[in-house]
């Protein structure tokens, strides 16, 4: 990578890079195909955290046990990316290097404050995952790094939703949201994130959302609150699949919608 | 162009070819192994029409270069009869009608397969999800989904057959 630079693309699962050279919109001169390393395809836990190798496929973080335990909520998004095909191939650190504004996993990893390990050979650096979005499709990776592991914290004692809305089933979203909070047992929260995907160019959080979430109760009149609150924080584009207004009336029913399934969870919970 | 050279299994025969690094894989097995039961329909992965087997699980071979399935087991379309006979899902698709120009057939076929192996009885809403990725433009897909709950009924009475 060192020596081709820019020139020279990572191939992973391929399942964005490949259809994007075959209509000639990316025309890399070099492939570097890393599915043959092995042992790049662990999903593990280490400290609290999840660590999936950035060869894991979307079918195996889908079928994970440690990530139906620790983090439910990857497993949960993976049944929406993409259809059976494309999760047998695709992986999840070639989804993160990819940074599509609307994909599942960077939701996720965004939404929990996950971290990326990136590889030179050199060394490894972490970054952040709050400084590796830079744009749509940008990510702060150098031309010779490559992604070889995620990390996400566990989700155990929070209580999470996740839904997005697409035009149809395994597309892109048009908008999605990623709820996770921790109640106390008053049913106040003490901890929230509000993740949006698909309503900028980056994955997004509601910081402001989550702010006025904190000490308080899910009643039905906070809840219309911060719904609004987060459809004013999205950051959405009008395009062919639909207007920015019509995305940001999505974040608000979406928030509303998960806020109420939390609520719906922890009501469970009690009895 | 860098070449390669590729050794493969494709239903159960042992295949070496030179090939471009360029050659996607769903073309080297039309046009370099003359396997053309792999239809080629969007060529960006849409459509699943290229779908086959790769390493016991389905992907799209119009994503795929041709080097990349050096040293690996395919299965395609043709790999599904046996002795000149159809597999339960060829015959439960020809019975029901699961196709009318027959451009998705080896596609969905093989993504049936896929999820009968896992899956013997799928339900409907199952049956859709699994050829989520297998796009028709003739039948509406009834037929389709038709054909695989067929071929579900099929394959259990096959093995209750061969385990009495």
């Amino acid at each position: 990578m060192e020596k081709y630079g820019d020139e020279a693309k990572i191939l992973a699962g391929g399942q964005s890079l490949m259809p994007l050279i075959n209509m000639r919109l990316a025309r890399p001169a070099v492939l570097v195909d890393i599915n043959r390393i092995s042992g790049l395809d662990f999903i593990r836990e280490e400290d609290g955290s999840m660590a999936i190798g950035a060869l894991a496929r979307h079918a195996k973080v889908a079928s994970s046990e440690v990530l139906k335990k620790g983090c439910p909520m990857l497993p949960h998004a993976a049944q929406f990316v993409g259809d059976v095909q494309v999760r047998s191939r695709g992986t999840f650190g070639g989804c993160i290097a990819h940074a599509d504004p609307a994909a599942e996993f960077g939701a996720v990893v965004y939404t929990l404050g996950g971290e990326i390990v990136a590889q030179e050979i050199k060394g490894s650096r972490v970054i952040p995952v709050t400084e590796f979005f830079l744009d749509a499709l940008t990510t702060s990776l150098k031309p010779y790094e490559m992604v070889t592991e995620v990390r996400v914290p566990s989700l155990q004692g929070k209580l999470w939703s996740f839904r997005g809305i697409a035009p149809r089933f395994g597309d892109m979203v048009l908008a999605g949201i990623a709820v996770a909070l921790e109640l106390d047992g008053g049913g106040n929260c003490r901890w929230s994130r509000i993740g949006m995907f698909g309503v900028g160019s980056t994955p997004l959080r509601a910081s402001k959302s989550e702010e006025k979430i904190l000490g308080n109760r899910l009643e039905e009149k906070l809840i219309a609150e911060i719904a609004g609150q987060a459809a004013a924080e999205a950051e959405p584009a009008s395009d062919i699949h639909a207007s920015a207004s019509y995305r940001r009336e999505l974040v608000r029913w979406l928030v509303a919608w998960n806020l109420r399934s939390v609520r719906q969870q922890q009501q469970e919970k009690k009895q | 162009m860098t070449r390669h050279t590729v050794t493969l299994v494709v239903n159960g025969t042992t295949y070496t070819r030179e090939v471009d690094a360029r050659k996607l894989l769903c073309d080297f097995i039309r046009e370099d192994l003359g396997l053309t039961g792999t239809h080629v329909g969007c060529e960006h992965g849409q459509c699943g029409s290229c779908t086959i087997f790769f390493k016991g699980v389905t992907v799209k071979s119009c994503l795929m270069l041709a080097v990349q399935a050096h040293g690996a087991e395919l299965k395609t379309a043709e790999g599904l009869s046996s002795d000149g006979k159809f597999h339960p899902i060829q015959e439960a698709f020809w019975e029901n009608h699961g196709l009318q120009c027959g451009f998705c057939t080896p596609g969905m076929l093989l993504s049936a397969l896929h999820l009968l192996q896992s899956n013997p009885n799928p339900t409907e809403r199952e049956i859709r999800l699994a050829i989520a990725g297998n796009l028709c433009r003739c039948t509406g897909y009834v037929n389709i989904v038709k054909s695989i709950r067929a071929a579900a009924e099929k394959m259990k009475l096959g093995q209750a057959a061969q385990n009495p």
